[in-house]
């Protein structure tokens, strides 16, 4: 049987390797697989650490860490409440300014600007504000979202500091948006012209429904993104240390202090001493859980709901 | 009331459609301006008050012992170096780990493997900064790195360089695996028909076609590595002042956490010393040397986009 396979005469003796031959070959191989393990498995070693560091909130009082403010006085009495709650009003902000706009210059890009020379400049100008370090983007907000446009953010607020990571996530949006939009076939674009349909009608009847799937997944991406950064906030003055809400109710708290849960991991991690650092482990495991979480979710969809045109 | 023949405007469709289609396109072309309008605010922003500091300060000052802002000593070289430095070791941590990755992903895994590295490697992209800069100072330097150098500072540049390096391991990794998918198969194939071993058709055929590439990857990882705060700011201490220092077992500020250190004081402090103006300078230097490195990348890509 052995002899009979099409296996066994292609390999005949005179075209085999002799055994052993291919030690650098297989060296290779094992050194390629050696650097994706190392490049994919840190993720667990990191998750692993923060886990076991933080052990002491996480198992102990992980409903009390979760659901109190921070406090100056003890790391015991400290939780990430306020970091939550300032993250999620955040991205709020930040999805309903960045996603309007990148999207419709996506749509703007893809399909009215054929190739114009306005279209190749804001072309180019999204691959380099793609680009630019998330701490500039800070320097953007304290500038004009903070102080400039004081009247509309009432200054170092969550308004503000939303518009500061909306313009950070913008470029994202928009290329992953260009992306989806070009996946869409022209031929669909053609059948709907065909029957009479206006330049908005083709638009927002076939292409956009479309494009959908893809579209909002990009934006999840983006915002996810956005409920990661520290650096660009800590510039436009989310509060590093003590806050009160006081009896602000939901409204109101978008125009007064606020903090965010990365920017809150930051300040544990600089306060001296152990204990701070048990809150900075713990407080790192929920942003990671948080962040892989939207992240998993997000590029599940995409590629469970993608579609082969 | 039955017409001969049919003009053009029996052929146009309702006024209400038309005038709806041209608004929305004005609406779209608006959107599309105010990104070119973030762009043009950045580089106001930078450069205004990068004006503002470069006109008052004593040009002396630019050059001295160290980076002390609040004693008007803003030493440029300190700063810069440290930038350098940890960028290079990140770059030493995550191009070889890339690269690697990026190699077997496109030249040996199976596509099943493949298909779900590379969302692993997107999920990665995800980890929030600030998570391993707290990762640098609770792992990489107590557990690690003490067992090898005993003289090392608990805020160190090599510890930080680490921790930006494992950060950017999944950018490169991306990119370079874009561009050695973008060498065409029949390269391949042509070298496997000659007898090529597969390690001989990726070193010698598929990696010197995709060299460009992997160029741009390298260079696009060294600016955000640049680029990058929160590891930093964490990691190597030093933000707020720095005595200039070449040894990576020593603390030391960054461009970055310079002005993380100077705009932790933007909710307190009254904003109009010199210290404070020092901040817009070390943005326009930071803008700048990313969106040169950038667009160098971004030049060498397309170069490449257009060869096959």
């Amino acid at each position: 049987m052995l002899l009979t396979s099409p296996a066994g005469i292609a390999t005949s003796h005179a075209l085999r390797r002799r055994p052993g031959a291919d030690v650098g070959g297989a060296v290779f191989k094992w050194l390629l697989i050696g650097a994706t393990v190392f490049a994919t498995g840190f993720l667990a070693v990191l998750l692993a650490v923060m886990i076991v560091d933080g052990w002491a909130v996480l198992s102990g009082n992980l409903w009390y860490f979760l659901t109190h403010g921070f406090s100056q006085r003890s790391a015991a009495e400290a939780g990430v409440w306020q970091g939550i709650i300032g993250s999620l009003q955040v991205a709020l902000v930040t999805g309903v300014f960045a996603v309007p706009i990148g999207v419709a210059t996506a749509i703007y890009l893809v399909e009215y600007a054929q190739n114009s020379r306005f279209a190749r400049i804001v072309e180019l100008n999204i691959r380099n504000l793609a680009g630019v370090p998330s701490i500039v983007y800070g320097l953007l907000g304290l500038v004009i979202f903070v102080k400039a446009l004081e009247d509309f953010s009432k200054g170092a607020t969550v308004i503000a500091g939303g518009m500061t990571l909306a313009a950070l996530v913008l470029p994202i949006i928009v290329i992953t948006s260009v992306e989806a939009l070009k996946a869409v076939p022209d031929s669909l674009r053609e059948a709907a012209y065909g029957v009479g349909a206006t330049k908005w009608e083709v638009l927002s009847r076939q292409v956009l429904p479309a494009a959908l799937s893809t579209i909002l997944t990009g934006t999840v991406l983006a915002l996810a993104r956005a409920l990661g950064e520290a650096a660009p906030l800590i510039l436009v003055g989310a509060a590093t240390g003590f806050l009160s809400f006081g009896d602000a109710n939901v409204l109101e708290t978008f125009t007064g202090p606020y903090t965010a849960l990365p920017v809150l991991i930051f300040n544990f991690a600089r306060l001296p001493g152990a204990d701070w650092g048990v809150n900075a482990a713990a407080a790192s495991v929920v942003i990671l859980v948080l962040v892989l979480a939207v992240n998993g979710l997000a590029i599940y969809l995409r590629n469970r709901f993608e579609k082969q045109w | 009331m039955a017409r001969d023949q049919l003009t053009a405007a029996d052929l146009q469709t309702s006024l209400m459609r038309r005038v709806r289609s041209h608004t929305v396109r004005w609406l779209f072309m608006t959107a599309a301006t105010v990104t070119v309008l973030v762009s043009a605010l950045i580089i106001w922003t930078v450069a205004s008050g990068a004006w503002t500091f470069i006109s008052q300060v004593e040009l002396t000052k630019l050059t001295d012992i160290g980076w002390f802002p609040r004693r008007g000593l803003f030493d440029l070289t300190t700063l810069l170096v440290n930038s350098v430095q940890i960028s290079v070791i990140a770059m030493a941590v995550a191009v070889p780990s890339g690269f690697g990755a990026a190699i077997y992903l496109s030249e040996y895994a199976h596509p099943k493997v493949r298909r779900v590295m590379k969302p692993t490697l997107e999920l990665l992209a995800s980890v929030p900064s600030v998570v391993l800069g707290v990762f640098a100072i609770s792992f990489i330097t107590p557990s690690i790195l003490t067992n090898f150098f005993s003289e090392i500072n608990f805020f160190n540049k090599l510890a930080a360089g680490i921790a930006v390096g494992l950060l950017v391991i999944p950018l490169i990794a991306s990119i370079s695996e874009d561009a050695l998918r973008a060498v065409p198969g029949a390269l391949r194939e042509a070298s496997a028909g000659l007898g090529a071993r597969r390690v001989t058709t990726s070193i010698r055929v598929v990696l010197p076609a995709a060299m460009s590439g992997l160029m741009a990857a390298t260079i696009v990882g060294f600016s955000r590595a640049i680029g990058e705060t929160m590891v930093v700011t964490i990691a190597s201490g030093g933000g707020d002042t720095s005595l200039f220092n070449l040894s990576l077992f020593e603390s030391g500020g960054t461009l970055t956490s310079a002005m993380a250190a100077l705009g932790l004081g933007t909710d307190q402090v009254a904003g109009n010393n010199l210290a404070f103006q020092s901040l817009y300078f070390l943005g326009a230097l930071l803008f700048a040397m990313t969106l040169v490195l950038n667009m160098a990348g971004d030049v060498i890509v397309r170069r490449l986009q257009n060869r096959y």
